[in-house]
C-alpha cells in the first residue's frame, strides 16, 4: 500500500543560498478515531516521524499526530552548504518506512 | 398516586440519563487538555506573544487538509535560532497537531503542512528559542466540514 513519495529539492544552487525544499508521502494518516457503519473502531495507523538529511546531517525532524492530514506535506528551508544528497525518511505504525532521496549541486 | 404527567417526567429523566450513561466516551480536546499539552512542552516557562506569525485561513470548506504556515522572526544563526515549532488546537480528539525542529541551518524558520481540524476553534503555535524562550501566536479557525467524524463505508 505504500505509495511513492514526492520531493522537491532544486538541483542547483549558490553556496550559502536557503533553498526551499517540499517533501509529500502518500499515506492515509488513519487517526484511528473512526469508526465503520458497523461500529468497529479502525485502528490507528499514521506516520509519526519525518527526518531529513543533508549529507548524513539532520536539518528537518517533524514528529506528526493523527492531526496532520492525509499524505503528509512539508515545506521547509535549508542553506545549500555543498553538492551532496539531501535523504527523506518516514516512519510510523506497523513499521511503516518510506524513503527518498535527491542529489543537489553547490557552485 | 402517580399523574400521567409526573410518570412522563420520571420515565424521560430516566431515559435521559441512561442515555447519558451510554453514551460512549468520546476523547475530545478541550481548551483545559489544549494548555495542559503546551504545558508538558514548556515545562513551566512563561510563553509570550510575538515573533511567531502563524497562517490559517480564516474560514475553511473541509477540515480534512488545512494549509498552515508558521514564520518565526529570528537570525537562524548559531546563537540564536529556533530550536523547535510546536501546533496545538482545542477540538481535535488530541491537542497536539505536530512538532517540528529546526537549527541554524535551516536559515529561516518558516514551515508549512497540512492538518485535520474537527470543528470551529483556535490553533496555536509555539516557538522554542535556543535562549530557551517561548512565543506563541494562535488564529480562529471557522471550519464547516469537519475533519475526523465520518464514517466509513
Amino acid at each position: 500500500m505504500a505509495s511513492p513519495a514526492i520531493v522537491n529539492v532544486p538541483a542547483t544552487a549558490r553556496r550559502g543560498e536557503i533553498i526551499a525544499i517540499k517533501a509529500m508521502v502518500g499515506h492515509a494518516m488513519e487517526t484511528g478515531f473512526r469508526r465503520t457503519q458497523l461500529g468497529e473502531p479502525v485502528p490507528r495507523n499514521i506516520i509519526s516521524q519525518f527526518v531529513c538529511t543533508y549529507n548524513g546531517a539532520e536539518i528537518f525532524r517533524a514528529e506528526l499526530h493523527p492531526a496532520i492530514a492525509a499524505n503528509p506535506l512539508f515545506t521547509f528551508t535549508t542553506v545549500a552548504t555543498e553538492s551532496g544528497t539531501i535523504a527523506f525518511r518516514w516512519t510510523g505504525d506497523n513499521g511503516y518506512s518510506m524513503a527518498a532521496s535527491a542529489t543537489i549541486t553547490v557552485v | 398516586m402517580t399523574s400521567r404527567r409526573d410518570f412522563l417526567i420520571a420515565a424521560g429523566g430516566l431515559v435521559g440519563g441512561l442515555d447519558l450513561a451510554s453514551v460512549p466516551v468520546r476523547a475530545h480536546a478541550t481548551p483545559a487538555a489544549m494548555q495542559d499539552a503546551i504545558r508538558k512542552v514548556v515545562g513551566g516557562a512563561p510563553v509570550s506573544r510575538g515573533k511567531v506569525k502563524l497562517d490559517v485561513p480564516p474560514l475553511i470548506d473541509n477540515g480534512n487538509a488545512v494549509t498552515v504556515s508558521v514564520a518565526v522572526e529570528s537570525p537562524m544563526t548559531p546563537a540564536e535560532h529556533v530550536k523547535a515549532i510546536h501546533v496545538f488546537n482545542e477540538k481535535n480528539p488530541l491537542p497536539n497537531v505536530v512538532s517540528v525542529y529546526l537549527g541554524p541551518r535551516s536559515g529561516r524558520a518558516e514551515i508549512s503542512t497540512r492538518i485535520r481540524l474537527a470543528d470551529t476553534q483556535t490553533v496555536t503555535a509555539i516557538a522554542e528559542l535556543s535562549d530557551g524562550s517561548f512565543w506563541s501566536d494562535s488564529a480562529s479557525v471557522v471550519v464547516t466540514l469537519a475533519a475526523c467524524l465520518e464514517e466509513l463505508q
